[in-house]
């Protein structure tokens, strides 16, 4: 199936809960509603017609007025995939984790946890997985501000260009 | 005579333990030598590319990716270059995808030799890691040749690569293969089939299909479970398509169906397929063009999406948000070693500790492209 036509069947099985279906080329994406998503993923996994047993990428982006979860389903059985989106508010975002159908969603959940601060409900094991664990702040997120050190470990190096640059001055 | 008392022990294996590949650490619960649980612990070399991709530009970050995977980085340049053309909507020159093709097969030799070769390793041959190396500092040598660089290659471009093949490059090319086809008889009779190490990979470690799909385990480790998919030839992207080749899959044939041995035999079989594309591809690379015009101040338009590499561990998934401007507001690469770690934990209880050192070897995960 084409995506187009999937998320159109995800449309007519969920009405109102699938709240955007944009077409913009290339890859079209359908917006679900937050509390919809776990139904939204089983029936699609479950579906025969559809068939995605696989959830090939979870990837969260940050706009300025919101953060976005995004999913990118693949079938190994029909050869075809599909995009789903999530809107979430930028305070505390939170939205239920898809481990429960996808056991893939359980690593990449973490990592977007990490960083960009989204908080999966029901997670299993909803720990830090590639900054330190007593990291302050999520680095992905556009208004991050890098601390001047970690640890008593500078992360600002003085570069000798640039003092060349400041004499010169 | 009273029952013996056992207690669980935790004990800490890595960051710099010798067969983690890079740094590792897991978090092993045993009793006596038989594991109850291994906790992969991930995040020693996280250089937070993602974040630098959003500093530096669209052109500026080709260097970076080599950093992704520093071992098969013709794929993930060519990844990153196929991301930005797709949203951009560049067409790269005829040779300029044989250039890729050629670069990026090279690569995966090169690759899959320092996985068998340090599998072997890790079990306690030492002598094949000696001659993979050999064979690889040839490839390597082909490489620099090509684009100047032995490890992290900066080879392409977005639209194309960035420099034609050398003069003479392709017979030199020609001649390294007609040496490797023997060499990899050689090297399967030297420890392939030996019976002591069959016997310490088959059964250890095995993956059900079912199992590898709702991991989303990628490449070879998937095509060990008997899955016949490759991105090569199930989504052909570049000039995949014009080459004939197939794709082997594990059959279990010396313990059970997606056991560590059928993943490895599984690299034994696909350089022989590279090697067959590589002179398929020297044989009919056309003349031409090798990097299509792109503006210096590249801006592809606001939108997002999606591609997927066959790199030498697998699907590997650039995704891509634009906001118009020169430097990309999002990028995300979702790795083949990322979601193999997943599934360490699960396929470690019940496991002797000498067996996670195979288990680990035979998923070929590469700490940067991990942790990225």
């Amino acid at each position: 199936m084409e995506a187009l036509q999937i998320l159109e069947r995800v449309k007519n099985r969920f009405g109102d809960r699938v709240l955007e279906i944009s077409e913009k080329k290339p890859d079209p994406f359908a917006v679900i509603d937050p509390n919809a998503i776990v139904e939204v993923g089983r029936f699609m996994n479950e579906d025969p017609e559809l068939a995605m047993d696989c959830l090939s990428n979870e990837s969260g982006v940050d706009y300025k007025d919101r953060v976005e979860v995004v999913y990118h389903l693949f079938s190994y059985q029909h050869r075809h995939g599909a995009v789903l989106k999530v809107k979430l508010p930028r305070d505390n975002p939170s939205v239920a984790t898809l481990e429960g159908v996808w056991k893939s969603a359980n690593w990449m959940e973490r990592e977007i946890f990490d960083l960009l601060g989204v908080n999966f409900e029901g997670h299993s094991d909803m720990r830090r997985i590639l900054m330190p664990e007593d990291w302050i702040g999520h680095p992905l997120r556009k208004d991050f501000v890098e601390p001047p050190e970690y640890h008593g470990i500078s992360t600002v190096r003085e570069s000798p260009i640039v003092r060349l640059d400041t004499k010169k001055k | 005579m009273s029952t013996l008392r056992t207690e669980e022990m935790t004990l800490n294996m890595g960051p710099q333990h010798p067969s983690t590949h890079g740094v590792l650490r897991f978090v092993v619960r045993a009793d006596g030598e038989v594991m109850r649980e291994a906790i992969p612990d991930v995040g020693y070399l996280h250089r937070s590319i993602e974040k630098i991709a959003e500093k530096v530009g669209y052109r500026g970050f080709m260097p970076y990716t080599d950093r992704v995977d520093y071992v098969c980085a013709m794929f993930t340049n060519q990844g990153w270059g196929m991301v930005c053309e797709k949203l951009a909507g560049i067409e790269v020159p005829k040779r300029g995808e044989y250039c890729r093709v050629i670069a990026a097969e090279f690569n995966r030799i090169a690759s899959h030799l320092l996985s068998v070769g340090a599998m072997a390793m890790d079990i306690g041959a030492m002598t094949p890691f000696a001659h993979v190396i050999r064979e690889r500092e040839m490839i390597n040598d082909l490489i620099e040749e090509l684009c100047g660089a032995r490890l992290t290659f900066n080879y392409m471009r977005i639209g194309g690569v960035a420099w034609d093949l050398p003069p003479g490059w392709r017979e030199k090319a020609l001649k390294y293969l007609d040496h490797f086809d023997p060499i990899l008889e050689e090297y399967n009779a030297l420890i392939s089939w030996n019976k002591i190490y069959i016997e310490r990979l088959a059964n250890v470690g095995v993956i059900t299909p079912a199992d590898a799909i709702n991991y989303n385990l990628v490449g070879p480790n998937l095509r060990a479970c008997g899955i016949k998919w490759d991105i090569r030839k199930d989504i052909p992207y570049s000039v995949y398509p014009e080459f004939e080749f197939e794709v082997p899959v594990g059959n279990g044939q010396w313990g059970k169906l997606g056991d560590s041995m059928d993943r490895y035999v599984v690299r034994i079989r696909e350089m022989a397929e590279s090697s067959k594309i590589l002179r398929q591809a020297l044989e009919k690379i056309p003349p031409g063009a090798v990097l299509a015009k792109v503006v210096r101040n590249f801006k592809p338009p606001a939108g997002e999406c999606q591609i997927r590499v066959e790199s030498g561990r697998g699907d590997m998934g650039w995704y891509l948000v634009s906001d118009g401007t020169g430097y990309p507001w999002r990028v995300h690469v979702r790795t083949g070693s990322f979601a193999a770690m997943g599934i360490i934990q699960k396929l470690s209880a019940g496991l002797m500790i000498a067996d996670l050192v195979t288990l680990i070897a035979s998923l070929d995960v590469i700490a940067p492209e991990i942790d990225r």
